[in-house]
């Protein structure tokens, strides 16, 4: 049964990892990585807990490793006052939403991904990200006013409370 | 009142608060422009998320996948201790694999209906990938993907009514799920899936899985199944009117 258990679960792996990595190939890769990680911890996992969670949290895994072993940090390294200084015309290609969350860091885009797309709740991501739930939330909160900066095509972001 | 933080408005936006919290938040909005933006902003950041990303449920899973095998490779070689478990693990793996290929998945239709039963229908969050609200959506998009026509079969005389469906990978392919729920909450699933080669038609049996009970029966080119964790004579009123409904 475990087996079938973990195969129920791959599209949605496939989902979420397309829209972290944003490339068909590289993504399904990810999910290959994770189902075979997956399959040799299987003894691990405690029959009875969230079989989702648990490979989504493997999943989290595998990527930071392929970041770290391809040394791609993708646009991490994009700093707020590049993004302030970029041009107008600039601004309008990252309207479209993939480039937008392409322009995040890959925690943010993780968190956004997981709680927007894969409507984890925030304890859910906490678990999977292996980070506390205030980070979960402050990521969030970053990344979401990221993301409207970017497609309003304005790059200052709006000041709200700061999160608990 | 407590005063209204970041961390309110986003649970609000992913409906992660509980109903008082939300009315407190609801009337809060109604007097501040920039939160109200704030959330219209990222709810619509999450629709179009789902919307650009969801088509990715409806392909088929890539064959390589569903055979995905329990690797060793990431091992560091110079560790033997490491190495030892890691064949443990391989030889117990392989050992499983072969236990399982052993049954062909012809007689593992009540079987796997059971397993997706116990993966989804506890999902408190998401049961479903396309809700009921949207039915003719659903029926037309899980009835595309097997490549026949489908129906959800109304059982609100037996108390159930359907929650949604979603799209599962199976071994020939497609799965449709569709979920029922009654008012105390139990819920029931149909499991439609494309008919095994090598499989005849049949009449209506029943398996007992562990804790869930299967009604099943193979109808032209579609295998049904209809999974519950309930007692065989209770299971048996709703899937006999599946049953009628499905094969008039």
């Amino acid at each position: 049964m475990d087996r079938e258990q973990i195969a129920l679960h791959i599209p949605r792996l496939r989902r979420y990892a397309r829209a972290l990595v944003g490339d068909r190939y590289q993504s399904d890769d990810l999910v290959q990585d994770t189902l075979e990680r997956a399959l040799s911890k299987f003894h691990l996992w405690r029959s009875g807990s969230d079989l989702r969670a648990w490979l989504f949290a493997i999943m989290h895994n595998v990527f930071i490793n392929q970041l770290k072993a391809r040394r791609e940090y993708f646009l991490d390294e994009v700093t707020e006052s590049s993004l302030e200084a970029a041009p107008q015309a600039d601004m309008l290609e990252i309207r479209d939403l993939d480039t937008a969350l392409r322009r995040l860091t890959h925690e943010q885009r993780e968190v956004v991904l997981l709680v927007g797309l894969e409507q984890f709740s925030y304890a859910e991501a906490s678990k999977a990200l292996e980070i506390p739930v205030g980070t979960v939330m402050s990521r969030l909160s970053r990344g979401r006013e990221r993301l409207r900066a970017l497609m309003s095509g304005s790059a200052t972001v709006t000041n709200l409370k700061l999160v608990k | 009142m407590n005063e209204i933080t970041g961390t309110d408005l986003h649970a609000y936006t992913d409906g992660q608060l509980d109903d008082s919290r939300r009315v407190e938040v609801e009337a809060h909005l109604a007097h501040d422009q920039s939160a109200t933006e704030a959330v219209r902003a990222w709810r619509e950041q999450n629709e179009a998320l789902r919307a650009a990303h969801s088509s990715v449920l409806n392909e088929p899973v890539p064959p390589h996948l569903l055979k995905a095998r329990a690797s060793s490779r990431r091992l560091p070689y110079y560790a033997i201790a490491a190495s030892c478990m890691a064949l443990g693990v391989a030889l117990g793996w392989a050992l499983h694999a072969y236990r399982a290929e052993r049954f062909p998945d012809s007689a593992a239709l009540p079987r796997r209906a059971a397993v997706a039963h116990v993966v989804y229908a506890p999902e408190v969050r998401h049961p479903v990938e396309v809700g009921a609200d949207q039915q003719d959506h659903l029926v037309k998009w899980l009835s595309k993907r097997l490549g026949s026509e489908l129906k959800a079969p109304l059982l609100t005389a037996q108390g159930f009514d359907l929650v949604g469906g979603r799209l599962l990978p199976g071994s020939k392919g497609p799965v449709a799920h569709f979920m029922y729920q009654d008012a105390k909450g139990q819920r029931i699933t149909l499991y439609v899936s494309r008919r095994d080669g090598e499989l005849r038609d049949t009449a209506f049996r029943f398996s007992q899985e562990e804790r869930v009970a299967v009604f099943y029966w193979i109808d032209g080119s579609l295998g049904y199944a209809l999974s519950g964790e309930m007692d065989r004579a209770s299971l048996l009123a709703v899937a006999t009117s599946v049953y009628r409904q499905i094969n008039p």
